[in-house]
């Protein structure tokens, strides 16, 4: 059977390597090939690189500053694709087709699409119809509210007023192939992962969900596999302070009977 | 040399990279004059069965591959879409004729499982069946690549399936007839399993 997937996100801010906490705060560490370099050397499941520059024009629909958030994507695709072999995932300010297509044919295994799947859902249509639904993965932030998990957008910013489930069902009919969940109130706090809305989206949904937000050591990973049937475990921060760590991680799961590579 | 034929289909791009990253000399194949110089070929692919077999015969591929794989000999490794494309025919969107290099049929994994999700995506253990060129020197517990696909190949002659994986039901993830190779998995997003299986095909004479 397919095994659960232990997947380190680099956050990158600027063309750096990023900390992130709240969504707000960002510690910069460092450059994104040298990183990369490290991941390939613990050989990894895979790695997604989320794209989190928020130059204040940009939200302002300037081409200008679009181009150059997408030209970051496009040397980091190029030059980590050359060394790295395993799934690639790449999101954070992807609008166009164009974009998307740079970057599969450059060596993207997958799209992570998130405020833009709110703008123009036809992207993720056109994305899966393209490429196959494996290729999209429909990223969503979100934050518990009255008990109810609800999406955000635009960096945590924008209530959508939209329940996490029905989201994903609507994303499911759109054609992406791939969850990836990101609680924003544990971003960065080492609090555990958020069991209840995860467990909640993997029994309600078919596609494979990768949660990430809040893992603060590799117990938090066993936990979070053993309580729901989440298909990949992602973290940020902790990958990038604990030396050791991912392979540590991957001994302690596999030792606990969690079926891991 | 290993010549990667490019179809316009899949990412040609990933398993240049790797053959690279392992010093194989290697070219990409646009036209069916290219092949001759080439000692093997890769067929890799993503996409849609039909799609791609029509790029096959809009660039006019189809005869040179033949020639040099069925009476020449050149050992051929398929990857993924390009493993299904030397099977018989496929039932992806209709049925459609593949390269006939290999007796059987691809068939769709959503006909077979309903409780899985499909696409069949990440990774995933491969278990030798015979014995296997491909997965020679690498451990058994190493043996576990990464697979993307919603149709899976079902050989006619069971000699030639050299690993099965589970996913639902047993698929062949393998096969290795004579010069005729196939993997279902992506050796090239595989990590180091993936490179020693395109490591292992470079060998073959």
């Amino acid at each position: 059977m397919v095994k659960t997937r232990l997947i380190p996100v680099l956050f990158i801010k600027n063309g750096l390597i990023v900390r992130s906490e709240d969504f707000s705060y960002h510690q910069n560490i460092g450059n994104v090939v040298n990183q990369t370099q490290r991941y390939n050397s613990w050989n990894v499941d895979e790695l997604i690189y989320l794209d989190i520059s928020r130059d204040p024009v940009y939200d302002l629909g300037r081409d200008d500053h679009k181009v150059d958030a997408y030209s970051s994507h496009e040397e980091i695709i190029k030059t980590i694709s050359r060394e790295c072999f395993m799934p690639l995932t790449l999101g954070g300010g992807i609008r166009t087709m164009e974009n998307v297509d740079f970057l599969i044919r450059n060596g993207a295994d997958k799209i992570c699409i998130n405020s833009a799947a709110h703008e123009s859902p036809d992207l993720v249509r056109q994305t899966a119809l393209k490429y196959g639904s494996q290729a999209v993965v429909l990223s969503i932030d979100y934050k518990v509210l009255n008990n109810t998990p609800i999406v955000f957008t635009k960096f945590g910013i924008v209530n959508t007023g939209l329940n996490v489930l029905d989201w994903i069902e609507e994303g499911a009919q759109l054609g992406a192939g791939e969850i990836f969940l990101n609680a924003i109130d544990r971003d960065g706090k080492a609090s555990g992962y958020d069991l209840k809305t995860i467990g909640e989206v993997v029994e309600k949904t078919m596609l494979p969900v990768v949660a990430c937000g809040g893992a603060g050591n590799e117990y938090d990973f066993l936990e979070l596999a053993k309580e729901t049937k989440v298909s990949g475990i992602a973290a940020g921060n902790w990958f990038h302070f604990v030396e050791g760590s991912y392979l540590r991680a991957k001994k302690m799961l596999k030792k606990n009977g969690v079926d891991v590579r | 040399m290993i010549g990667i034929v490019n179809y316009r289909m899949g990412n040609l791009a990933s398993v240049q990279h790797a053959l690279n990253h392992l010093n194989i000399a290697n070219t990409i194949v646009h036209v069916s004059a290219e092949i001759e110089k080439c000692d093997q070929l890769i067929l890799p692919g993503v996409g849609a069965f039909g799609k791609a077999m029509e790029a096959l015969q809009e660039l006019q591929l189809i005869d040179g591959l033949s020639e040099h794989i069925l009476h020449k000999k050149k050992p051929v490794l398929g990857l993924c879409l390009g493993m299904q494309l030397l099977f018989d025919q496929s039932e992806e969107m209709g049925d459609h004729e593949g390269l006939k290099m290999t007796k059987g049929n691809v068939r769709s994994l959503k006909n077979e499982i309903s409780r899985l999700p499909v696409p069949h995506m990440g990774w995933n253990q491969v278990k030798e069946s015979g014995t296997s060129a491909l997965l020679k020197n690498i451990p058994e517990e190493e043996r576990v690549f990464y697979f993307v696909h919603s149709f899976y190949c079902d050989a006619s002659d069971r000699n030639v399936v050299s690993g099965t994986t589970e996913y639902g039901l047993s698929f062949d993830a393998m096969i290795e007839n004579e010069n005729i190779f196939g993997c279902q998995f992506h050796p090239e997003k595989s990590q180091q399993s993936g490179l020693a299986v395109l490591k292992n095909f470079a060998a073959i004479q």
